[in-house]
């Protein structure tokens, strides 16, 4: 054991220095009755052990020094000392930076293979460039969180329908090199017409367009299956918004690409940027409202704390970003000011997601009261359906 | 061919993973109502499986100082003080006038993530206070732990009923495995016994799997970067011995052995103490038709199952897949559309 380790039970000592400096009750909901603790056999039907979902009472003023005392729940659920059922996502920022990137990735592409298709050129160049930059990031954050970088490989092993991660793995294999190859083709314009890098400079052009198409047609499979990679976890508040994760990361895929495209093209080449903003919005406000409010008591994760006030900017920046963007057709720097509040509400929209679920892990609560509540129902249920 | 049950339902998991020579399915009975909290089980898992120690330190919360499963213990022996009498129906103070409930300090101190690292990540998860004081507020915390029984110090009037719990808890090697389902490697796999263990060769630390258990057991090794959890001693089980844990219990409150007759065993006893007038006894983990399609090690508990920090309804992610992959491929088609239509139509 190392000898620069600290003394058994120091944290606990500092902590109990710091609940006597906080006063006797340590600001602790001491008038509230404790939770009637009785074994199952014998509990009296009079006595609730959860509270119906939504029924909160909601403190505005003093949530930081407070800290979380002052949003006591009326809900009554036991736990083992307070300490969470799940283990809270080991994930670092990188996953919720790659959700913005990867979707990024997705929204560029697209936007590229329009431009591509229907003759614009600033578009094309902006989205291909863009996508190889973001899938380059995304690759970067994904290998970076892993707790063995070197090993990333390991994930080509096996392709698995059931782990949304191989699914993902797979989507960014075919994904990543398309936008590569045709962010690439890009420079053919620089290469010298005559000789070998000539021919280059006639093939690369038709190689780039046929990259691009594939990654655009696989594009809205990686900007949605993040959705499901979230989904597919124990984490309550990310488990319970399965239908909604995939919508919500499409739009934000949708409105980054189109903030590239606000950005980079000039105001008679931008029409369809614009147009992709709206609906990407529409898509991503639609979803976000109802995570935060069809779930319950799993949506206050979302309502709440950082994640919470990520989301209330994400927003506020898309609205900006789509109000910008209509009215400020006819200006340069307005459109691209558009651009950055889009790209900026989806940085703020995927990390508001990642960090409610994340929130929604690390309480009991979480857990334990949504399950209680569904064996209450399915009991409720069985005597007629017996009957 | 894969099972119509391979997602949800009742299932023999070895066979469905494809093991053509199958072994029974084997696994834990841990009968919490016979266990004395020696935390044997937890010494010799670290030993048997040369596990690295977790920190030395004292959780202020009871006698469980190890405070929860981590890559670092792969049991983990709970601990639980309640105001109810001890079984049997024989409260220990009968007659004697009980105290008013203990401050509710003494409450946020038992929520006090005070442990020292344990090496993982997440590792010991801190407790909150809010919902800690929901279970040791008043007369629940009785100033454990001390050097002798509650109440004799204190004279009478301070006096309470009590009893303690103590249940070893361990992975539940579930019929269907979220870890194992969304292991994005392969690393996770089936035995021919039926369990789940990770191959620390082809691990990556992707952390999936950590995230998709129900239950929380499976956790990350800080400085190693892989996760790890309970393997049900699968070298052991190999060479046809017992699990170290089970044994080293003394009391033989973990039973291991095969699945059914495991849960016959439970049954049987549950009855038991029923009769004997301890209506509390319930099993958990046992039923196949549950959400999780059954566990593997399952166990008799005297309360609730999240008294001792459980689900009280665990259902596996990956029952939910076939709509979570319909509702992504619906907002791809609309994503596509959108873009589509952002091109073709208008004109600006």
């Amino acid at each position: 054991m190392s000898p620069h380790r600290p003394p058994v039970g120091d944290r606990f000592r500092r902590f109990l220095g710091r609940l006597d400096a906080a006063g006797p009750a340590g600001g602790l909901s001491a008038d509230r009755p404790a939770a009637p603790h009785t074994p199952e056999g014998d509990r009296t039907p009079g006595q609730p052990r959860s509270a119906a979902p939504g029924e909160r009472r909601r403190r505005g003023g003093g949530r930081r020094g407070g800290g979380e005392q002052l949003n006591v729940p009326p809900a009554e659920f036991t736990s083992y000392y307070g300490r969470p059922v799940l283990k809270p996502p080991v994930w670092k920022w990188d996953i919720a930076a790659y959700l913005f990137t990867g979707g990024l990735a997705a929204g560029s592409s697209l936007l590229a293979a329009g431009g591509q298709l229907t003759g614009r050129p600033a578009l094309r160049r902006a989205g291909r460039i863009a996508s190889l930059v973001a899938v380059s990031a995304s690759a970067y954050f994904l290998v970076n969180d892993l707790g063995r970088p070197a090993r990333f490989h390991h994930m080509l092993r096996v392709a698995k329908l059931t782990s949304p991660m191989s699914v993902g793995t797979w989507i960014l294999t075919v994904f990543g090199p398309a936008a590569g190859v045709a962010a690439v083709t890009e420079a053919a314009p620089w290469l010298p017409e005559r000789g070998v890098l000539g021919l280059g400079r006639r093939l690369l052009p038709p190689v780039g367009q046929a990259a691009g198409l594939l990654a655009a047609a696989t594009a809205p499979a990686l900007a949605t299956y993040t959705g499901v990679l979230l989904a597919g976890t124990a984490v309550p508040s990310w488990h319970e918004a399965y239908p909604e994760l995939p919508i919500i990361f499409a739009g934000s895929a949708l409105a980054s690409g189109a903030g590239v495209g606000l950005l980079a093209a000039p105001g008679d080449q931008a029409g369809p940027a614009r147009r992709m903003a709206v609906a990407g919005a529409a898509l991503e406000l639609w979803g976000s409202h109802r995570v935060e409010h069809r779930l319950g008591l799993l949506s206050e994760p979302y309502r709440t704390g950082t994640p919470g006030r990520l989301l209330r900017a994400g927003r506020v920046l898309t609205a900006a970003g789509v109000a910008g963007a209509l009215v400020g057709r006819r200006s340069r720097v307005l459109s691209g000011l558009s651009g950055v509040a889009l790209l900026a509400a989806s940085v703020a929209t995927r990390f508001g997601i990642f960090h409610g679920g994340v929130a929604s892990a690390r309480d009991p609560k979480y857990t334990v009261v949504p399950q209680r509540e569904r064996i209450r129902r399915r009991e409720a249920e069985r005597p007629a359906v017996e009957g | 061919m894969p099972d119509a049950n391979s997602l949800y339902g009742p299932l023999d998991p070895a066979p469905d993973a494809g093991w053509t020579d199958a072994r029974p399915r084997m696994g834990f009975f841990t009968d919490t109502s016979v266990c004395i909290g020696c935390k044997a089980c937890e010494v010799a898992c670290k030993e048997w499986n040369d596990v690295p120690g977790s920190g030395l330190d004292l959780l202020g919360m009871s006698y469980d100082n190890t405070g929860a499963l981590t890559a670092n213990s792969w049991r983990h022996v709970a601990f639980v003080e309640q105001p109810a009498p001890a079984g049997h129906r024989t409260p220990p103070f009968a007659g004697y006038p009980t105290a008013a409930p203990a401050s509710a300090t003494s409450a946020a101190v038992v929520a006090a993530g005070t442990a020292d690292d344990t090496g993982t990540e997440p590792g010991l998860p801190t407790g909150d206070p809010v919902a800690a004081a929901r279970m040791a507020a008043g007369p629940e915390f009785l100033g454990m732990p001390g050097s002798q029984p509650p109440g004799r110090a204190t004279g009478v009037a301070e006096r309470t009923d009590f009893r303690w719990l103590m249940m070893s808890d361990v992975c539940k090697h579930c019929t269907h495995a979220a870890c194992l389902d969304v292991c994005p490697t392969g690393s996770l796999f089936r035995t021919e016994f039926g369990t789940v263990v990770v191959q620390e060769d082809i691990c990556n630390g992707c952390g999936y799997c950590i995230s998709a258990c129900p239950y929380g057991v499976i956790d990350q090794r800080k400085g190693d970067g892989r996760a790890w959890k309970c393997t049900l001693c699968y070298d052991r089980l190999g060479a046809g011995n017992t699990p170290a844990c089970a044994q080293a219990c003394p009391t033989e409150s973990i039973m291991y052995g095969p699945l059914d007759e495991l849960r016959e065993r439970a049954a049987q006893r549950v009855a038991t103490l029923h009769e004997r007038g301890v209506p509390e006894a319930q099993l958990y983990g046992h039923d196949p038709t549950d959400g999780v399609g059954g566990d593997g090690a399952f166990f008799l508990l005297l309360d609730a199952p999240e008294v001792y920090g459980l689900p009280p309804d665990p259902v596996v992610t990956t029952r939910d897949l076939p709509q979570m992959w319909k509702r992504a491929g619906l907002a791809a088609l609309t994503m596509a559309a959108a873009a589509v239509v952002a091109f073709v139509g208008g004109s600006s």
